[in-house]
């Protein structure tokens, strides 16, 4: 795809969806915000913003038929960011304030951080703030939206949440809070997820944006040739 | 001690900048009001230099009821991909909006909240518990404790700080923000026992604020108040204005310092901070 692609952000009423278009238009790529599944079935690219509620985010994403229309789109190849919420709409499940289905574009679930055994007890909830990503093993990154940045770059986090696939090839990173151990980004496919704020995590996390708006436009998986 | 080390999550430095109409001020206890330069320009140093957040305070919202920041914070979230803070006269689930839409990531909510403590709980449903900061400034009661103030510290609320803390964070409050008034200004340092009460009362990330005079008050507030984040006002804005040569007639008790000097104090002292490394293509 040689011209600019038609990217669009998922707007259910509650995220700032106004920093990732930012960001976007940073890196060189319009965005519009859409609330309506018949703008995505012209979209090129989808990216699902974070903050709010996992309930309350699916019920608008049904209602409005985006959720059908976006599960609709991955299966046809549409490539799909997720970020943060975004991230965990993209599970199967989850069972933050009782049990939601998701759009199970991703086997596997989202749990409370506060629910896991590892996490010291004088851990603050929501985990607030700036942790390192590791990758989850030896070329993980390759071909994928975090081979600009280095090994141990610390990006922003807000989240009580995080997710659980179950296929740990997918994993891209893992990252720290006191004592737990958890997936902060995967990929696989055209599908790329991140739990931090790479809108919100400074020059390196504009440098992803950055490489997801360049594999979008060459037409490349965003989860690399694996 | 040494775990929580070990594992424990960067502290966050988050410069705060008090704007009056379309200056950054800074007030000076007992003294009034300073004007320090344009806010735009401080921003962008802290940004470049590895500034965690940004805390902008409308402190004259109150008085007009109403936020006067949205232009600035729509240039800012232009050019700074930081987390951007909001506070001063955000009344309604509307005010709230306009600034998440103008491009800040957090509203902190002090005078509104105390009136109408439903607006959290509205504003955590609405736009997630994450985007609400509960901005308590507090003043010591003669007697012992302290009590919550609101309009920049201009009026008495009755509310005990310990339980508001508490009752913010119930209704939805996802970080507190807690201000010493008695401090606010004076650069005598953090008041460690007023930020001690409230991060053993809550168990959402509590930023502390006003009295930071120089690196020291910042390290000790970290090591003995289980902060997750302080604000720091004079230090920084002093030492930009000394960089940028212009007459830094500072207050006296303040001790400059930068973003990097911070930084590297608290790692010194053992803690731990994000020390931002230089971007690849960015």
């Amino acid at each position: 795809m040689s011209t600019a692609p038609k990217v669009v952000i998922v707007d259910y009423g509650m995220g700032n969806l106004f920093s990732v278009r930012q960001a976007l238009a940073a890196v060189g790529q319009d965005a519009d915000i859409v609330a309506t599944a018949d703008r995505l079935t012209t979209a090129d690219a989808i990216v699902i913003p974070g903050v709010g509620a996992f309930g309350i985010a699916m019920e608008v994403l049904q209602r409005t038929g985006m959720a059908d229309t976006i599960k609709e789109r991955v299966s046809r190849g549409t490539p799909l960011v997720g970020i943060c919420l975004g991230l965990q709409l993209m599970m199967a499940s989850s069972t933050e304030f009782g049990h939601h289905r998701g759009l199970g574009l991703i086997e596997g679930d989202t749990a409370a951080l506060r629910d896991s055994p590892e996490l010291s007890p004088a851990a603050r909830i929501p985990h607030v703030g700036w942790s390192a990503i590791s990758p989850a093993r030896s070329h993980a990154w390759d071909g994928t939206p975090l081979d600009v940045v280095a090994p141990g770059t610390d990006m922003y986090f807000v989240h009580s949440y995080y997710v659980r696939p179950s296929d740990p090839t997918v994993t891209l990173s893992t990252s720290q809070y006191l004592g737990k151990t958890f997936c902060s980004s995967l990929a696989t496919g055209n599908l790329f997820g991140c739990q931090f704020h790479p809108e919100r995590s400074g020059p390196h996390g504009l440098a992803v944006y950055r490489r997801i708006v360049a594999a979008i436009r060459a037409a490349q998986p965003l989860g690399g040739l694996r | 001690m040494t775990d929580r080390q070990a594992a424990g999550p960067n502290i966050r430095i988050i410069p705060r900048l008090d704007i009056k109409g379309t200056n950054l001020v800074k007030g000076i206890h007992l003294e009034g009001l300073r004007v320090l330069g344009q806010p735009a320009d401080f921003a962008r140093a802290y940004y470049a230099e590895g500034a965690d957040e940004l805390l902008f305070v409308d402190i004259v919202a109150s008085l007009y009821q109403r936020n006067q920041l949205l232009p600035l914070i729509l240039d800012t979230a232009k050019e700074m991909y930081i987390p951007l803070t909001v506070a001063g006269g955000l009344r309604s689930l509307d005010d709230i909006r306009n600034v998440l839409r103008a491009g800040a990531d957090k509203a902190a909510l002090n005078t509104a909240a105390i009136r109408n403590p439903d607006l959290i709980s509205e504003a955590a449903l609405a736009f997630g518990s994450s985007t609400v900061v509960v901005s308590i400034e507090a003043k010591k009661m003669p007697h012992g404790g302290y009590e919550a103030y609101t309009d920049c510290g201009r009026e008495r609320t009755g509310r005990e700080v310990t339980a508001w803390a508490i009752e913010a964070e119930r209704r939805g409050a996802g970080e507190i923000l807690i201000t010493s008034i008695d401090r606010e200004g004076t650069g005598s340092g953090f008041d460690l026992e007023l930020t001690r009460m409230i991060t053993g009362a809550v168990s959402v990330p509590v930023v502390a604020s006003g009295g930071a005079g120089r690196t020291e008050d910042v390290t000790t507030v970290i090591a003995q108040a289980d902060v997750s984040g302080v604000a720091v006002a004079s230090v920084l804005h002093y030492e930009f204005i000394a960089r940028s040569g212009r007459s830094a007639a500072s207050f006296s008790r303040i001790v400059p310092a930068s973003m990097t000097g911070l930084k590297q104090a608290i790692l010194a002292a053992g803690e731990r901070t994000r020390v931002p490394t230089a971007a690849f293509s960015a």
